[in-house]
């Protein structure tokens, strides 16, 4: 696009948002403060995803976006857009086929390989934000690792509910020191993200920070020997794919109830639909 | 003034480079290439030139002691206020001691420091383990600093405040974040 | 068969196209240019500037044009075109002492050098819709002239502080943090507050002053000055060394006075909450003023138990832009996240169901 650099970003924030980036991959889990820059998007509509992917871009990339699992929703459109529009880049629905997934609210069901990064919309990076909304004070409780404000948290749940009522932004801990989000993907995501090959991006734009979660890194999300963590899925197979194992949308179809279970990871679906047709 | 170039091409070869970085500092131990300027400044090898020309510029206080030339150069295409070893963002070859740690709330703050050695080779050498590695990473890397590796132990006991290290040889790098830990081969 | 819904690109494209159907209007009807809108509705256009961080009357009246009228939305337009530009240097700080002033009053004497100046303000009209507006109308006759005065317009807090019973402002050597470049940390100091002030949402703003005379952190404050007008901008190039002036630009400033009750160390005196912003903007830099002045509560050994007294609070949820996107990305899908939700809920219910 004539009047704007490659990727959108001017070089210099470019570079800046690259030292954040460097940082945050030394410093598993630990979130960054980084210049983030007012972009042609709204915040809160991927702004720290889309920055980071600016950021690590070039032109031998193949990028997929996808937001809610799938390739076709429109946020998820539209920044695909950007990127072939400001970067000349090629874009792809296929999961093995990319190199950089941007992402909101969900982790691919295909496992990401050693050549691939996930970049992560990140509303609220802030793990702890629900608990304590002062900035000033959650930096302390990280710099302290004091973490037993989560922990009461979820023990009250279970005193309340028999079992942690989280569902999804499930807190983990990373590499054993900083307690994270992981964004708002479903809790049945998280175990993905433990010494996952694929090098993990986490873009918080209007909160200003990025943080990271380098390959092979250690991931768990936080329980108690006798509430140990369960990653939640509907029980019930694909109706499209049969799929029994992956993280589904529930589908209305009338107003009387009726439903059906369709995977929400869209390109996983279409692939096994066609290994099931080809193989009849 | 330099008569020395910067990258050929300033918006590509940058992003390739700052990939590599970013590959080499996700994967410690791992040893990555390059794209470099068609020629280095005198005092600068190749990868240390690329280096500053993709990471450092005008916000980034840099400490460097590579002779006027490699100064001037600097000065023209990065744009880098000089700076004591204590107080810079990025260091080239000092030791690792004499860097700036960041603090535990700012620990993002600890410098990053680009050693220039002599060769770096995968497979042989060094133990590393930590993030980033699946199992196990060697590295062997000739020319290091004498007591680098008592430095290191060092600086990994400041977790999660510490300094990075960019080590180059010729046009490649490898990369020790602060998390790695490292054993004698 | 249920198939998922497909298409997003073309149905994004039709929306933009009935968008910029909508924003014409209907065409039998001339269109509005965006030099009518500066010239016509310049208080909006001056609004976005102010929230827009950016002044430029031209490029903010396209932005409101663009935007159909929807200022935060303009306000938008502008900051994600701001933000692509290159800095060429800081300004010296803006001089508003030898303002050309076209409005200035004082609401603590009833008389002062310079004098009261009312300038092109609402504030003695008589708010009864002016039915001969509604027509397309001829020449209107303009206000009567009179010869600008060469009187100087002292400022109101200055004449205090000679007398000793104004606070001083520290002078900072430092250049200014910038908030675009470098992300606020807490606490913020005074630049750092003014600057998300001056760029934050007037209605939120608005509130938040109001809180502060409701008894929320109460300052009893007096207007001490409000003075709009034009102010050059200047800039010093390194290359030449001395300062050069850039033209002039329009704005409003308001200097609150508070009274202290005075600390250990300081007497008792009076303060000062400050407000400036682009274009004519009194409710904008009066509402800073108030808010500006209520932060200071921790430095002046205050209680700081209110709203408007937390800066975290304050300065956290100021900006229109941050606010607007995230309160409206809650219309995208979020169904992932609610899917689990609805888990989580039957889980929880099928326990109950089966313990009672």
């Amino acid at each position: 696009m004539s009047g704007y650099n490659f990727a959108y970003l001017d070089e210099s924030t470019k570079r800046m948002i690259r030292r954040a980036i460097l940082k945050a991959v030394a410093i598993p889990g630990h979130q960054v403060p980084f210049g983030s820059r007012e972009m042609p998007l709204p915040y809160g509509w991927g702004t720290g995803g889309i920055q980071v992917t600016a950021a690590i871009l070039g032109p031998a990339d193949v990028l997929k976006v996808i937001d809610q699992g799938s390739d076709d929703t429109t946020n998820a459109v539209s920044i695909r857009a950007f990127f072939r529009r400001t970067a000349g880049i090629a874009t792809t629905e296929s999961t093995a086929e990319a190199s950089i997934i941007q992402t909101r609210h969900r982790i691919p069901e295909r496992a990401l390989r050693e050549d691939q990064i996930l970049v992560y919309q990140v509303p609220i990076p802030e793990p702890l934000g629900r608990l304590e909304p002062r900035i000033a004070e959650t930096r302390r409780m990280h710099a302290m690792a004091d973490y037993g404000l989560m922990h009461v948290k979820l023990y009250e749940d279970i005193a309340r509910h028999g079992h942690i009522a989280t569902s999804y932004s499930y807190p983990v801990m990373v590499n054993g020191r900083y307690l994270m989000s992981p964004s708002p993907i479903p809790a049945f995501d998280n175990p993905k993200m433990d010494r996952m090959p694929a090098l993990q991006l986490f873009g918080a734009g209007r909160e200003k920070r990025i943080y990271a979660v380098p390959p092979y890194t250690s991931v768990k999300s936080l329980d108690f020997d006798d509430h140990p963590f369960r990653p939640i899925r509907a029980p019930h197979a694909c109706e499209l794919c049969g799929s029994r194992d992956t993280y589904l949308d529930e589908v209305l179809t009338d107003d009387v109830g009726g439903r059906i279970f369709v995977c929400s990871d869209t390109d996983f679906c279409a692939e096994r639909q066609a290994m099931k047709e080809a193989a009849e | 003034m330099t008569t020395f170039p910067g990258f050929a091409d300033p918006v590509l070869d940058g992003q390739a480079a700052f990939r590599a970085v970013l590959q080499a500092m996700s994967r410690p131990g791992l040893v990555q290439r390059l794209p470099v300027p068609p020629e280095a400044p005198p005092g600068l090898s190749p990868a240390a030139a690329a280096l500053l020309l993709t990471l450092v510029d005008a916000t980034t206080p840099l400490c460097l002691d590579a002779g006027a030339e490699a100064e001037a150069w600097v000065r023209f295409h990065c744009g880098a206020p000089l700076a004591e070893v204590g107080a810079a963002d990025f260091v080239l070859n000092a030791p690792l001691r004499a860097l700036s740690p960041g603090n535990e709330e700012e620990p993002e703050r600890g410098a990053t420091l680009i050693l220039e050695v002599s060769a770096l080779e995968e497979g042989a050498g060094w133990r590393l383990t930590g993030p980033g590695i699946e199992h196990l990473h060697r590295l062997r890397v000739a020319g290091a600093p004498e007591g680098f590796l008592a430095d290191w132990a060092a600086n990994r006991l400041r977790a999660p405040c510490g300094v990075d290290v960019i080590l180059c040889a010729g046009d490649v790098i490898a990369a020790l974040p602060r998390s790695v830990a490292i054993e004698e081969g | 068969m249920y198939v998922a819904t497909k298409g997003g690109e073309r149905a994004i494209g039709a929306a933009h196209a009935w968008l910029d159907e909508t924003r014409r209007g209907d065409t039998s009807l001339p269109e509005i240019t965006a030099a009518q809108l500066a010239e016509q509705l310049g208080l909006a256009v001056d609004r976005v500037m102010a929230e827009g961080s950016c002044h430029d009357r031209g490029l903010a009246a396209l932005a409101v044009k663009q935007s159909k009228g929807d200022l935060i939305e303009a306000a938008f337009l502008l900051r994600a075109y701001r933000t692509t530009l290159p800095r060429f240097g800081a300004s010296l700080p803006l001089d508003t002492d030898r303002m050309a002033i076209q409005r200035r009053i004082s609401a603590t004497y009833k008389d002062l050098p310079g004098g009261q100046v009312l300038g092109p303000t609402f504030d003695y009209t008589h708010r009864l819709l002016d039915f001969s507006l509604a027509a397309a109308g001829g020449p209107r006759s303009g206000p009567p002239e009179a010869e600008a005065s060469a009187e100087a317009t002292p400022r109101v807090t200055e004449m205090l502080a000679r007398e000793g019973l104004m606070q001083r402002e520290a002078s900072i050597e430092a250049e200014p943090g910038d908030l675009t470049r470098e992300p606020l940390s807490f606490p913020a100091d005074r630049p750092l507050r003014l600057q998300a002030l001056a760029r934050g949402d007037e209605g939120f703003l608005l509130s938040l002053g109001y809180s502060t005379q409701r008894g929320y952190g109460g300052n009893h404050p007096f207007v001490g000055e409000i003075r709009m007008g034009e102010v050059a901008v200047e800039f010093t190039p390194p290359e030449l060394g001395f300062a050069i002036d850039l033209g002039d630009i329009t704005v409003t400033e308001c200097q609150m006075v508070n009274q202290f009750k005075g600390s250990r160390t300081e007497p008792p005196q009076f303060t000062r909450g400050y407000g400036l912003v682009f274009g004519h903007g009194e409710r904008k830099a009066m509402s800073m003023a108030l808010v500006d002045r209520a932060l200071r509560a921790p430095e002046l050994g205050e209680a700081s138990d209110s709203p408007a007294q937390q800066q975290e609070f304050v300065l956290s949820h100021c900006d229109n832009v941050e606010a607007t996107g995230f309160v409206e990305h809650l219309k995208l899908p979020h169904y992932v996240d609610f899917q689990s939700e609805l888990e989580s809920v039957r889980t929880m219910r099928a326990s109950v169901e089966k313990t009672s």
